[in-house]
């Protein structure tokens, strides 16, 4: 077997990876996997591998974590090793903190911090939690009004389909004039 | 309630009992919660965590959480708590480890029968713990939306439409719910089941850690059970799953109790009874010796091995056995080695207080 990074040498390196179910099997050959190997390293830690920013020692996790984060970018690339995150426009507006810290880190410094970084979120969190990226658990009672009323048009939706499908006309018409006046509600500004 | 109060007595969850504690020690749900405008924990400095921690402190304070919150909340900053103080709430699970580390800026509201606390400026701006004997998940989950809901009413929570609950690692976002059951396993170790029934876990979704946290090995036969995933399936969904693998679990441990009682029963009885005879008349105890010997009684307990003795003996002195708590019974800082000694002696006070025998 030819390593798949050089083309050339013999792959001596075999790993699997499992992402969201699906096995992804890597050969390499040494040298190749030694190159992978530092820059993984590399974008493990660097300065500071153990300690964050506040010399407090970081949770096993959060290298774990971090480690994830950095692959994340390099994969990519892949033909030309693993670059560390570069410093740039990934930097949080609000709090200032910069995407290779929060890899870093392997949290992020408040809530802006999560729509600055959602392009490179979503896959993240797709490995985190089994392939989700969107919450469909409890929703605030006062920041989440509008949100709320938007899940329940939803449903509301889902529930019509099910009552045409069940050929209940009747109930299907009441439906579609709750969901009718609940999103009249929302364009009136209600429950903002 | 004073810091005293916390620190002096066994909580309810150690001295009630709940459903199945013949195998759940105890149930526990953590929300984690963060406020809007300010930034998390991690980046924020003392003036801004002092802003959050007083604003929590507001809305904990006010009559309408108290009245409403099921009993009394007290609110303690931890930088006026001693360090023993702090050690003996960590080894009641009160507060994480992680708060102490950050006991400069750090708070914890406790209810006063101990079963809600709301850590301030751990890792988040609000973890907020619900703690039961027993199984008790939907009970909990009752309660903790409730607290939460009581406290969302007073303070602005970071919320996104697709995230969910914003929390400081991506690990806890959308629902922001840890939920856990601890479970005595000590029929499922002893016959070797134990690595098949938790390898089978992490293909639903759950994971498996000693009693202490994060990468602490199990010991004295018992393992935190707790979700993995918080974001994509509701609390309610997330909590039904914990709660219908927990209980194959008890069925298994049930059927290999029940194995080891019909098939084993010399072997299982001398291994109980010397372990009995070791907490009754040990001159020095270390604490991984005391929670393997403890496990050993408390099943002796529930397989009517050894009368006389409280099954909460476990839960008790699982606790009351930890250094910071040993210190507070003992009213003195202890070297290692003294612990050791005087931590014999205790365990060895509440075995007569029971009069147990065999």
């Amino acid at each position: 077997m030819i390593c798949q990074e050089c083309n050339q040498r013999d792959a001596t390196v075999h790993f699997t990876k499992i992402v969201n179910n699906t096995k992804q099997e890597i050969h390499l050959c040494e040298t190749c996997a030694r190159e992978k190997g530092d820059a993984m390293m590399k974008s493990f830690g660097g300065p500071g591998f153990g300690t964050n920013p506040f010399g407090e020692p970081t949770y096993s996790f959060h290298n774990l974590l971090s480690g994830l984060l950095g692959y994340e970018q390099s994969q990519t690339p892949m033909s030309k090793g693993i670059q560390a995150p570069q410093a740039g426009p990934h930097r949080c507006s609000t709090c200032g903190l910069s995407y290779p810290q929060f890899a870093q880190l392997g949290r992020v410094g408040c809530a802006d911090c999560y729509k600055h970084f959602a392009p490179h979120l979503d896959p993240l969190l797709r490995r985190i939690h089994g392939g989700a990226t969107a919450h469909t658990g409890k929703v605030p009672e006062r920041s989440g009004g509008l949100i709320k009323m938007k899940k329940q048009i939803e449903e509301l939706r889902h529930e019509l389909q099910t009552k045409i499908q069940e050929e209940q006309f009747e109930q299907a018409a009441i439906l579609r004039d709750r969901i009718r006046e609940m999103e009249q509600g929302i364009g009136n500004g209600e429950g903002v | 309630m004073s810091i005293q109060d916390f620190v002096r007595d066994a909580s309810r969850w150690m001295q009630d009992d709940g459903p199945h504690s013949d195998i759940v020690i105890s149930t526990r749900i953590r929300i984690a919660r963060n406020l809007v405008d300010h930034p998390f924990p991690l980046l924020a400095d003392d003036a801004q965590s002092e802003e959050v921690l007083e604003k929590v402190r507001t809305a904990i304070e006010t009559d309408e959480f108290q009245e409403k919150g099921h009993g009394h909340f007290e609110f303690l900053t931890l930088r006026d708590v001693s360090d023993v103080d702090r050690q003996a709430l960590v080894e009641k699970y009160l507060i994480s480890p992680s708060l102490v580390e950050h006991a400069r800026r750090g708070a914890v509201a406790l209810r006063d029968d101990e079963e809600v606390s709301i850590m301030v400026n751990e890792e988040d701006h609000l973890r907020l713990q619900v703690l039961m004997p027993g199984l008790q998940l939907q009970e909990s989950w009752k309660l903790a939306t409730e607290v939460d809901d009581l406290l969302e009413s007073k303070l602005n929570y970071a919320f996104h439409e697709r995230y969910g609950f914003l929390t400081a690692c991506p690990t806890n976002v959308g629902t922001g719910i840890r939920a856990s059951v601890m479970l005595h396993l000590p029929a499922l170790v002893v016959t070797q089941q134990i690595n098949r029934v938790l390898s089978a876990l992490n293909q639903v979704g759950l994971v498996v850690r000693g009693v202490y946290g994060e990468g602490t090995e199990a010991v004295g036969n018992l393992f935190q059970l707790s979700n993995q995933i918080t974001l994509g399936q509701s609390e309610e969904e997330i909590i039904s799953n914990l709660d219908s693998v927990a209980r194959k679990i008890i069925e298994h441990e049930q059927a290999a109790r029940h194995f080891l009682l019909n098939e084993n029963r010399e072997v299982i009885e001398d291994k109980i009874a010397r372990s009995f005879g070791i907490l009754a008349y040990a001159r020095r105890l270390d604490s991984k010796e005391t929670m393997q010997r403890l496990s050993d009684v408390r099943l002796g307990i529930d397989l009517d091995v050894i009368k006389g003795v409280s099954k909460n003996i476990l839960k008790e002195l699982m606790v009351m056995t930890q250094p910071g708590f040993l210190q507070k019974y003992h009213g003195a800082e202890l070297a290692p080695g003294e612990r050791d000694w005087r931590r014999a002696e205790l365990v060895r006070e509440r075995l007569q207080m029971d009069k147990g025998h065999i």
